[in-house]
C-alpha cells in the first residue's frame, strides 16, 4: 500500500472526531435493535440476563396461532394495499405531470395532504368513516374482512407512491411519446407502451415503500381495526402492553428482518442514484 | 427535456380521464370526506354513544382553549421542539461527514441511516424500553461504577429520548441534500482566508444553507408534534401529548366532538409549520 494522500482541508469525512461523532450516532441508533435481537435467543423467562442461546421463543411463537393469523392479515394487506398504491400513485403522477387541468392545484393537495396529515388525525377520521359514514360489515369471510384496513393503508400509501414517479417522470423524454404517435399509436397506447417502461424503476421503487409502509403502520390501523382483525404491529403493541417475554422480541426480530431485507432490495436497485442526487 | 409536459387535458380527454379518475375518486372518497366528518364532528355535540348532532357550535373549540388542554399543547410543542433541537445537534455532524464521504462511504452512511427508520416504529419503541427499564442494562453498566438505577422509562426524558431515537433520519437526509449542494469553494476560502473549521461551520455554512436547515427543522418538528406511540409506552402519566389525548376521547372518554376539534388544531398546527416551510423553500430557491 502507498502512503496515503494529504488530507485536504475539506475531508470532514476523514476527521476524527467527526468519526467518533458518527460512530456513537451509530451505536446509539443500533445498540437497542441489537440488544432486542440478541435476547430473542436468550434461553430465560425473563428478559434481563443472558442465560444461554435457545430458539424456544422462534418455536413457541410460531405455536401462537393468534400470531401467526395477525402476520398473516399483515402480509395480505401489505400485498393488496402496495398493488393498488402502485396503480394509483403512477395515475397520479402521470396525470399531474403530463396534463394542464383545472383545479390541478387543488388535485395536487389533496394526495400530498396524506403524506403530511398527522397520522393520529387520518386514524381518527377512518374510524369514524368506517364507523358511521361506510360502516365494513363485520364478519365477512377472509380477506374481505380486512377491507377497512386495506383501504386505509391504501390511502396513505399511492401519495408516497405518486412522488417517486413522478421524480422518475421528470427525465421521460416527450419525444419518444411523440414519436410513438407518429407512428399510429392511439395516446393510452403510446402511454403504456413507452412511458411505462420508462418509470418502472420508480414502479419497484414505490411497491417497495407501499409495502413497508402498510407493513409498519400501527397508529392508522389501530384505529380503523375492529376487535377481530389484528394485524402483527397492532398485536405486537398489545403484547407490549401486557407481557413482556422473549417471545416479543422474537416476533419483532422477525418484522425487523424483513423490513430489512426489503430495504437492502430497494437500497441496491436505487442506492447508488440516491448518492449521487441527494434524495 | 426537464419539467412537466402540460398538455391541455380537453384535446387528450380519453388518456386524461383515464388517469385521473381512479386517484381523484380515490382521494375524496377515503381521505377527503372522512377528513370533512371529522371537521364537521368539531362543531357537534355527542348525543349518545355513537350519534353525534353537528350543530355548529363553538364549544369544542372553546373546551380546548382551557387551560388543561392549552397545557398539553404547549407541553407537546416544547417536546417536539426539543427533539427538534438535539435532532439538529446530533444530526448535523453526521450529514457533514456524509456529504464529504467517498460515494461507497455515502451509500453506507445512507443505509446506516435509513434502516433504522424503515424497521418497524413500535419494535424501535420497545427495543428502547428494554434498553431503559430499571432493570435494563443502562441501569446495569451505571451500577457497575455505584450509581443508580435511576427511574428512566415512563419519564419525560424517555419521551425525549424516544423522540429523537425515531425523528433522526428526518433531519439527517434533509440536511444532507443541503449540505451536498453547498459550493465547496466558498468553504475552502473561509478555511484558506484562516478561519477555522467551527467558524466556517457556523460563519458560512449556517447562513448559506439556513433555508435548507429550516425545511429540515420542519420536517422534523412536524412528525414529532403529532407522536402518539412514542409518549404512550415511554412517557408517564405526566408527558402526554396531544395524540394521546385525542385518542382518549375517540377511544375510552367517547367524546368525539370534542376529539375532532382537538385533530383540527393539531392539523391547523402541522399545516401552518407547513407553510412555514414552503416559504422557506420559496426563499432557498430565490437565493439559487
Amino acid at each position: 500500500m502507498s502512503r496515503k494522500p494529504a488530507k485536504g482541508p475539506l475531508e470532514y469525512a476523514r476527521s476524527w472526531p467527526l468519526r467518533l461523532w458518527v460512530g456513537a450516532v451509530l451505536l446509539f441508533l443500533y445498540l437497542p435493535l441489537a440488544s432486542l435481537i440478541l435476547f430473542s435467543f436468550n434461553d430465560s423467562r425473563r428478559t434481563i440476563r443472558w442465560e444461554g442461546f435457545t430458539f424456544d421463543w422462534y418455536g413457541r411463537m410460531m405455536d401462537d396461532a393468534a400470531l401467526i393469523d395477525a402476520f398473516t392479515n399483515s402480509l395480505t394487506i401489505a400485498a393488496i394495499s402496495t398493488l393498488f398504491s402502485v396503480v394509483l400513485g403512477a395515475m397520479t403522477a402521470i396525470a399531474l405531470w403530463r396534463f394542464r387541468f383545472p383545479a390541478k392545484s387543488l388535485f395536487d393537495g389533496a394526495v400530498t395532504l396524506p403524506i403530511v396529515v398527522p397520522e393520529i388525525c387520518m386514524g381518527v377520521a377512518m374510524l369514524v368513516f368506517f364507523g358511521q359514514v361506510m360502516p365494513w360489515p363485520r364478519d365477512l369471510v377472509w380477506p374481505l374482512d380486512l377491507g377497512a384496513i386495506i383501504i386505509a393503508h391504501i390511502t396513505f400509501s399511492f401519495p408516497f407512491v405518486a412522488v417517486v414517479v413522478r421524480a422518475r417522470l421528470t427525465s421521460f423524454n416527450r419525444e419518444m411519446e411523440e414519436a410513438a404517435r407518429d407512428l399510429g399509436a392511439s395516446e393510452l397506447r403510446a402511454l403504456v407502451d413507452v412511458l411505462l417502461p420508462h418509470i418502472r424503476p420508480a414502479l419497484v421503487a414505490g411497491a417497495l415503500l407501499a409495502f413497508t409502509l402498510s407493513l409498519d403502520d400501527f397508529v392508522i390501523t389501530f384505529f380503523t381495526a375492529g376487535p377481530n382483525t389484528v394485524t402483527f404491529p397492532v398485536k405486537i403493541y398489545s403484547m407490549v402492553r401486557f407481557s413482556v417475554t422473549p417471545e416479543v422480541n422474537a416476533a419483532s426480530t422477525v418484522l425487523m428482518a424483513i423490513t430489512v431485507i426489503l430495504t437492502v432490495i430497494g437500497m441496491k436497485l436505487q442506492g447508488r442514484e440516491i448518492a449521487q442526487q441527494g434524495h | 427535456m426537464v419539467g412537466p409536459m402540460n398538455g391541455d387535458w380537453r384535446r387528450e380527454r380519453l388518456a386524461f380521464l383515464s388517469v385521473i379518475t381512479a386517484p381523484a375518486a380515490w382521494i375524496v372518497l377515503f381521505f377527503v370526506i372522512p377528513l370533512g366528518v371529522i371537521w364537521a364532528y368539531s362543531f357537534g355535540r355527542t348525543l349518545n354513544l355513537t350519534e353525534v348532532a353537528v350543530t355548529g357550535t363553538l364549544d369544542n373549540y372553546a373546551r380546548v382553549l382551557d387551560p388543561v388542554y392549552l397545557m398539553i399543547f404547549a407541553k407537546s410543542l416544547v417536546f417536539a421542539g426539543v427533539t427538534t433541537a438535539i435532532c439538529l445537534l446530533v444530526g448535523f455532524p453526521y450529514a457533514l461527514v456524509m456529504t464529504f464521504a467517498t460515494p461507497r462511504g455515502k451509500i453506507w452512511l445512507l443505509l446506516g441511516i435509513m434502516l433504522p427508520f424503515w424497521t418497524n416504529l413500535l419494535v424501535r419503541t420497545y427495543a428502547l424500553m428494554a434498553v431503559m427499564r430499571t432493570e435494563g442494562w443502562i441501569n446495569d453498566a451505571v451500577g457497575l461504577v455505584g450509581l443508580g438505577p435511576f427511574e428512566m422509562l415512563h419519564t419525560n426524558f424517555a419521551v425525549i429520548v424516544g423522540l429523537v431515537y425515531v425523528h433522526l433520519p428526518f433531519i439527517v437526509l434533509p440536511l444532507y441534500s443541503t449540505l451536498d449542494r453547498l459550493d465547496r469553494s466558498l468553504l475552502e476560502a473561509s478555511l484558506d482566508l484562516g478561519a477555522g473549521h467551527i467558524r466556517t461551520i457556523l460563519q458560512v455554512v449556517v447562513p448559506i444553507a439556513r433555508p435548507g436547515i429550516l425545511s429540515a427543522v420542519m420536517l422534523c418538528f412536524i412528525p414529532a408534534l403529532g407522536s402518539y406511540l412514542t409518549p404512550d409506552l415511554l412517557g408517564g402519566p405526566d408527558s402526554q401529548m396531544i395524540a394521546s389525548v385525542i385518542e382518549r376521547q375517540f377511544k375510552r372518554a367517547n367524546d368525539w366532538p370534542f376529539g375532532a376539534a382537538l385533530s383540527f388544531m393539531l392539523m391547523y398546527l402541522t399545516l401552518a409549520a407547513m407553510a412555514v416551510r414552503a416559504l422557506q423553500d420559496r426563499r432557498k430557491g430565490a437565493i439559487a
